[in-house]
Formats: C-alpha cells, sequence, structure tokens
C-alpha cells in the first residue's frame, strides 16, 4: 500500500506543479494579484509531496520490499544501510525522483527567499520553475515510475552495482544534482527578466547568490565524482572526459561564465542580453546532460540502462523548455541591450574575454562529446573521440583565460591606466616566474616546457589571488578586514583555481605509473619509496569476500604505512571490483591496487606514485569555499532601500575597483 | 532581431541531431568482415575432439556461426530459440565454443539440446579473435561461397531473424541464385 501512497504524493504533487506553472504566469500577465498569490502555496504544496514521495521511496528500500520491482533491481538484504539509501538514486526512475526532490528544494527555498522581490518577477519565476517541474513529474509519472510492483514479489533483491557501494557515492548524485537542478534557479530568473521585457541592475544582483549557490554544489559535485573515480575505478586516473563528466562540466563552465557576465551586469547595467543568454543556456546544457546520459544516445562507462521512449521525451522536453526560452529571447533579447561604454583596457574587457573563452571551451567539448553522434547520423561511420582530443583542445581557451585571470582581477572598471596596471602586477609576475620555474625544477630536477607553462599559469593566478590582502598587510596599504565578504570570495575562488592547475600540472607531469607482477616476499623501489608485498589473506565483508594484500611502504628504511588494497567479489552480483589502498598527503599519493592473480601466489599490481594529486580536489574545494563565502555577503539580501541609501562614495576606493 | 535567432537555431539542429541519434545503436560496430571471405580456421570439435570443424566444412550452403559459451547469460536466452530452429531444419547453425570448459559445455548441450550440427572448441580464443568477436552471444551468417553476410550482436530472436537476417538472405540468394526456400 505505501508505495501507492508514494505514487498518489506524486500524482498530486504534478497537479500543484501545474497550477504553479500556469496561474501565477497568468496572473502577472493581467496583473492579477490573486493569481499571482497561488504560486507560494503551491510551490510549498508541491515540496510537501515530493519530498513525502521522496522519502516513501527511501523507506521502501530500508525496509526491503522488494515487492517494489526498482527496489528489487537495485537493492538487497544484506546491503548496509547508508548504501540502501544511497541505492535509491542509483539507477534511472531514483535518480529521476531525486532530480524532482531536488528542483522542488529549490523551488521552495526560491518562494521562501523571494519576499524582497516585486510580486510580478516572483510569480514569473516560481512559474517557470513550475513548468519545468511539470515536465519533468510527467516523463517519471508516464515513462519511468520508480513505484512500479514486481508481481509476485522477489524474495531478495538484485543488489546495487558494487562500483556504487562507497561512501562517496553515497553524497556525489545529491550534490551534482543540486548543482545541475540549481541552475533552473538562474534560468527561472532569466526566463521571468525576459517575459517583463526589462532587466535591471537589481535583477542581476537577485541573480548572483542563486547562481552561485547551484555553482558551489555542481563544482563540489564533480569533485566528488572525480575523486570516487580516482580510488574507485582501480585506475589512478581522476578525469576521463567521458560523455557523462563532460555533461556535468558543461553547464559548469556556462555557470562559471554567468557568474563572471553577472558581476558585469550588476555593477555596469551591461552585457545584459549575454547574461540572460548564459543563465539559459547554463541549465539547458543541464537538461542536455540529462538526455544524454539517459537516452543511451552515446557509449558511457556510467550511462543508464537506455530507453528511445525515455529519450524522445527528454528531448521534447529539452526542446520545449530551452526552446521556448530562446525564442522568448530571440523576440525580447534586443530590448535588454544598451552600450555602457568601456575601454578596451577595463575591467568589462576582461570579464567579455573570460565569457567568451569559457564558452569556447564549453563548445569545443560538446563538438568532442557530440563528434560521434554527428558522424554516425550522417552516416559517415562510426568512431569515438578520446582523452587526446580534450586534452589538446581544452588548453586553446583556458590558457589565455588563466593568465587573463589574473590581469582582469586587477583591473579597474571602465578603464584601466596601463601604467597602473603594469606598476601592480610587476611582482605577481616575477614570482610566478620564480616560483613556476623554479619549484618544479628544484623538487623534481627537470620538466618539459608544457610543464613549467603550467606551473607558472598555477603561481601566477595563486599569486595574483592574494595581492590585495598580503599587500594591505605587508604595506599596510588599508585593514584587511574591509575587503568585503563577496572580494574574499573571488579571491579566495581563484585562488582554487591556482591550485587546481598546479595539481593537474604536476600529476600529470611527475606521476609515475607502474604495473607489475609482484609474489608475496617480493620488495622493490618506486620514487624513492621501498614496497615489500608482506602477504596476502582472505577478508570476508557484509556482502562481499575480497582478498587483500599486505604492503609496506617505507622511505629511507623507516615504515611510512601499511597498505592494504582489496580484490572484492560482491556476492550478488560476481563482480569483481579493485579497492585501491593509498596512502594519501598533501605532497603526494602512493596508490596501489590489486589486478589479477597471476598463480603461484603471484598478484598483478599497480603501484603509482602521484604527486600534489591532493591538490586537484583540494583546488575545487577552495574553489566551492569560496563561492559560499561570496554568496554569504549581505549585499545580497539588503533591502532595496537601504541598498540605495548607501551612495557610491561611501564605499573604499579600492574596494570597489576589486568588486 | 537575426542574431538574437542564432541560439534557438543552434538547439534546433542539435535536437535534430539527438533525434536521428534516438534511432541509431551507438554500440553497434559493424563487422569490417562483412561481404569479405571468413577468417579460415580448423579446430578440434567440442564433442570430439578427434574430429574437427573448420571455415571448409561450412561451405556450399547458407549456414550460421554462433559464438557462445556456458558463461555467458545471453546464450542461455538465445538458446531455445536456437533449438527451435535446427528443430525446423531453418538453416544449418555451426557453434563456436569460446573461452570455455570443455566438459561444462557438453554438459550444457546435453541438458538444454544441441542444436549445432557442430561446434567447434576455441579454448584460448585465438579463432574468436581472427573473428573480431568481442562478446558472446554473436552470430555470423555465412555464404554458400564463405563470405560473411551479416554479423548479430547480442541474442537472436525470431523477430531479429525475420527482419535482419532474412531480408539479406533474400538479397543475397538472388546475386548468387542460391536457393533458399526452406527458409522461408
Amino acid at each position: 500500500m505505501t508505495p501507492e501512497l508514494g505514487q498518489l504524493s506524486l500524482i498530486l504533487a504534478l497537479c500543484l506543479a501545474t497550477v504553479q506553472a500556469i496561474l501565477p504566469l497568468l496572473g502577472a500577465a493581467q496583473g492579477r494579484a490573486d493569481l499571482m498569490a497561488l504560486a507560494r502555496p503551491a510551490a510549498v504544496g508541491q515540496f510537501v509531496f515530493v519530498t513525502a514521495a521522496f522519502l516513501i521511496l527511501v523507506q521502501a528500500f530500508l525496509v526491503n520490499d522488494f515487492s517494489v520491482l526498482y527496489v528489487a533491481t537495485n537493492s538487497n538484504s544484506a546491503l548496509p544501510a547508508a548504501y540502501k539509501v544511497a541505492a535509491v538514486w542509483s539507477a534511472h526512475e531514483g535518480s529521476l525522483l531525486l532530480w524532482i526532490a531536488i528542483l522542488s528544494g529549490w523551488t521552495f527555498a526560491v518562494a521562501a527567499g523571494s519576499r524582497h522581490l516585486p510580486d510580478v518577477f516572483a510569480s514569473r519565476v516560481l512559474g517557470v520553475l513550475g513548468i519545468v517541474s511539470m515536465g519533468v513529474m510527467l516523463f517519471t509519472l508516464l515513462t519511468s515510475n520508480p513505484f512500479e510492483r514486481l508481481q509476485p514479489a522477489a524474495f531478495e533483491g538484485n543488489d546495487l552495482n558494487p562500483l556504487l557501494q562507497d561512501p562517496a557515492l553515497v553524497m556525489h548524485p545529491p550534490i551534482l544534482y543540486a548543482g545541475y537542478v540549481g541552475l533552473a534557479v538562474p534560468f527561472g530568473f532569466a526566463v521571468a527578466a525576459l517575459l517583463s521585457a526589462q532587466l535591471s541592475q537589481e535583477w542581476a544582483r537577485w541573480t548572483r547568490p542563486w547562481t552561485v549557490g547551484a555553482w558551489v554544489f555542481l563544482t563540489i559535485g564533480i569533485a566528488l565524482g572525480s575523486w570516487w573515480a580516482y580510488y574507485e575505478l582501480g585506475w589512478g586516473g581522476w578525469w576521463f572526459w567521458d560523455p557523462v563528466e563532460n555533461a556535468s562540466f558543461m553547464p559548469w563552465l556556462a555557470a562559471t561564465a554567468l557568474i563572471h557576465s553577472l558581476a558585469v551586469t550588476e555593477r555596469r547595467g551591461i552585457f545584459k542580453s549575454w547574461t540572460i543568454l548564459l543563465a539559459i543556456t547554463a541549465f539547458s546544457l543541464s537538461l542536455l546532460g540529462t538526455f544524454l546520459v539517459r537516452s543511451g544516445i552515446l557509449i558511457s562507462v556510467h550511462a543508464f540502462a537506455s530507453d528511445p521512449a525515455r529519450g524522445l521525451f527528454i528531448l521534447v522536453l529539452l526542446s520545449v523548455i530551452s526552446g521556448g526560452a530562446l525564442i522568448l529571447y530571440a523576440m525580447r533579447a534586443h530590448r535588454m541591450d544598451q552600450d555602457g561604454g568601456f575601454q578596451p583596457l577595463s575591467r568589462e574587457s576582461f570579464l567579455l574575454l573570460n565569457n567568451i573563452l569559457l564558452i569556447f571551451a564549453a563548445g569545443l567539448i560538446l563538438i568532442g562529446t557530440l563528434y560521434p553522434l554527428f558522424v554516425d547520423a550522417l552516416g559517415m561511420g562510426k568512431l569515438s573521440v578520446g582523452p587526446p582530443y580534450f586534452n589538446l583542445v581544452f588548453l586553446l581557451p583556458t590558457l589565455p583565460l588563466v593568465f587573463l585571470m589574473g590581469v582582469g582581477m586587477h583591473s579597474f572598471w571602465k578603464t584601466m591606466p596601463k601604467s597602473v596596471l603594469v606598476n601592480r602586477l610587476k611582482i605577481p609576475i616575477i614570482l610566478a616566474l620564480l616560483f613556476g620555474v623554479g619549484l618544479p625544477l628544484v623538487v623534481f630536477g627537470r620538466a618539459t616546457i608544457l610543464t613549467l607553462v603550467g606551473c607558472v599559469a598555477g603561481m601566477w593566478v595563486v599569486v595574483t589571488a592574494m595581492l590585495e590582502p598580503a599587500q594591505r598587510l605587508i604595506r599596510g596599504e588599508g585593514s584587511i578586514s574591509k575587503i568585503r565578504r563577496s572580494q574574499w570570495g573571488m579571491m579566495v575562488a581563484h585562488f582554487g583555481v591556482g591550485i587546481f592547475i598546479l595539481g593537474v600540472t604536476v600529476t600529470s607531469s611527475y606521476s609515475i605509473e607502474t604495473d607489475q607482477a609482484r609474489a608475496p616476499g617480493d620488495s622493490w623501489e618506486l620514487a624513492g619509496y621501498q614496497f615489500v608485498f608482506r602477504s596476502t589473506r582472505d577478508v570476508m565483508g557484509p556482502n562481499y569476500q575480497a582478498v587483500e594484500g599486505e604492503f609496506e611502504v617505507r622511505k629511507g628504511g623507516r615504515l611510512l604505512t601499511v597498505l592494504t588494497p582489496q580484490k572484492r567479489v560482491y556476492r550478488v552480483q560476481q563482480s569483481p571490483m579493485t579497492e585501491a589502498a593509498i596512502q594519501s598527503g598533501l605532497r603526494q599519493d602512493i596508490f596501489i591496487a590489486l589486478g589479477d592473480s597471476l598463480g603461484g601466489g603471484a598478484w598483478s599490481l599497480r603501484v603509482q606514485y602521484k604527486p600534489l594529486i591532493r591538490f586537484i580536489w583540494l583546488g575545487a574545494l577552495i574553489m566551492a569555499f569560496g563561492g559560499i563565502l561570496a554568496i554569504s555577503d549581505t549585499r545580497y539580501y539588503r533591502r532595496q532601500k537601504q541598498d540605495q541609501s548607501q551612495s557610491p562614495h561611501d564605499i573604499d576606493a579600492s574596494v570597489e575597483k576589486i568588486v | 532581431m537575426s542574431r538574437y535567432l542564432i541560439p534557438v537555431m543552434i538547439l534546433g539542429v542539435l535536437a535534430i541531431f539527438f533525434a536521428r541519434g534516438l534511432t541509431l545503436n551507438p554500440g553497434y560496430v559493424p563487422s569490417p568482415l562483412i561481404g569479405k571471405e571468413a577468417p579460415s580456421f580448423k579446430l578440434p570439435q567440442l564433442k570430439d575432439p578427434s574430429l574437427t570443424l573448420g571455415s571448409e566444412d561450412m561451405l556450399g550452403r547458407l549456414s550460421l556461426l554462433n559464438v557462445w559459451a556456458t558463461w555467458c547469460v545471453g546464450c542461455r536466452q538465445e538458446h531455445q530459440y536456437l533449438n527451435e530452429m535446427a528443430q525446423n531444419n531453418t538453416i544449418p547453425i555451426y557453434g563456436l565454443n569460446w573461452k570455455d570448459d570443455r566438459a561444462t559445455a557438453v554438459n550444457w548441450l546435453n541438458t538444454l539440446g544441441d542444436p549445432y550440427i557442430a561446434s567447434a572448441f576455441d579454448g584460448d580464443g585465438r579463432v574468436a579473435i581472427d573473428w573480431g568477436v568481442y562478446g558472446a552471444p554473436e552470430t555470423f551468417l555465412i555464404g554458400q561461397d564463405g563470405s560473411v553476410i551479416y554479423k548479430h550482436i547480442a541474442p537472436l530472436t525470431n523477430e531479429i531473424w525475420e527482419m535482419e537476417f532474412m531480408p539479406l538472405i533474400r538479397e543475397h540468394c538472388q546475386k548468387f541464385s542460391c536457393s533458399y526456400g526452406d527458409l522461408e
């Protein structure tokens, strides 16, 4: 009976979403306050029923209700409880319900946090979000019902895919979806602005924290996915340019561009139609990702079970939502553009270049991802596009982007005197060159040109990001406490980008990856570390059995750690899994994974030394932290009136040029 | 207004490609062997290793070469249909028992029925490599002249037989005037 209640909740939520989609938009168009007043209650009601439906599905997993097809397919009574919860979103139907739950959560947040917005505008935003909810709920109920019964009920479930039985994977989908789906909010703001055919600078100020919020989740979600791939897939790689990874990375690039473009629109009132277009594009790329993952249109390691009917439904959904917004854009956008006027050397120019390069990067990834499809659809054969393409083409826009980043951070709005800029950046340039070239040569004793370029770029961003507070500290040029939260956010996020670049460069330049055949008793040396293969033993887990190897890692004769990688076989699905053992440190990771038994006690081993690999995820987390700092700035939450009372002259001059 | 139309036009083009893409199967990789002479092989037979089965034995008649193994779930799925085909004398079916254990494989045929005229035992999978096999089950349609007409990946069903194999067989036999009367 309970699963049917879940389905009923979802149907009721769909009804409320329909109310939320139609009536407030109608009310806004006709100026009827009674219809507009329905937006918030409908959004709250929708949230309540979606949450109920979601919790009912979670409950079905926790009590092992194998009369529900989705539970029987993706869970097992021996599965640890945390993974039973994670199993809720481990396959198509449940993850779609998670998508809906998160969208209704964002909608609820907008309903609660939009009291300071004009009613007409808030009604339109909620109406647009209602349309998106409606589409996705219809999709779920018509093609992918997670509450479908299995007759007769199964005695035991088919278990969760062992690859997904991992702590990072418990967190990764909800956080990633929170980012993906959160981009619906700036999308709603953009469409609402188009509907009212006007866009004020306040609009940009309202939209910024929501965009940054979604971006923070997206950043953490992508980083978690990459971290999981690193230690769970057993290859020691951290990014594979898989279509599904690209599907999350393209919205991230577009959202990053949007954050920067919003800054210009808010401060200077220009780039308006471009900002709107970016907001539409970012969410459209999210929907596109959903389509690519769930339609089976591309080959990917983590695509869901494919079904052309589902693919067609999402394609129609994508066409209606994005297509509708873009048609509206084509009709209204020309009314928004106005010339603000800025010099070629100004913060506006650098942010414009930032946007062009980020979108160029997203475009190149989109082309690479879809190229096999284009070629196949044109009947020109079958091919695949691999990491060599992406690694190369991604450098084209990102290298100039990174160098411009440091300059842009220190430019004034409107116009930037060249001499001031040069004067300001003299020391960072010297420091970046010194450390970027010096450190890799001193520490590793060798470097290719690309390695040096990468290290200089990373150092450049790190140094320029922290220049402002450093100067205040060292030279006493104003107090550090006067730096605004949003300014800190910008600097910290950019600092994270620098850390990330250093991590990527050093890891890809100096990693040592070996495949070895070793038996217990063997010892060998790699990258200055001594390894001893002590023994192997059998281990029983809650729902798997495993062979565990025991390895000593020594440096200079001193025992650093004992690593115990496992080769697991999960009982239900009988699939072998590699659990790598990693000695992780800020400076380097030592990575050992058991391959296959070679007979006679010998094993094939994957032994890797990965310097600075933690910087990759650390950098991403610092970026996200910067985003959180920026959102916490009070100026986004001040009432309009108070804000106007503060004249621009009150603002500290150096803050003005930075923010 | 024209430049503001560009984004929606890009979306339109993408949507057309996506709609087309939904009808395609990205996992399907056509065999480069199609239209060419089948790779020759000669292997001991599964049930009686003293006998051999080779590509020469398949000449003269249209036939199927079915790659199977006892560890393969899809093979179990299609086995009933293969049995039916053998009973109805639809087409001669040869088996290529791939990377399998001989005793287990013989036992499987004794339990589930043996639709094959004979199965070749490819324990180390070398012949399968020549044939470009990357999974089981795979079914090759071989012409009476020893050429590869078609390769089907995934379990064989009556629907696939009628929709994919029969049109090719008719076309092939018109060209080479082979009889396919008993196939209809």
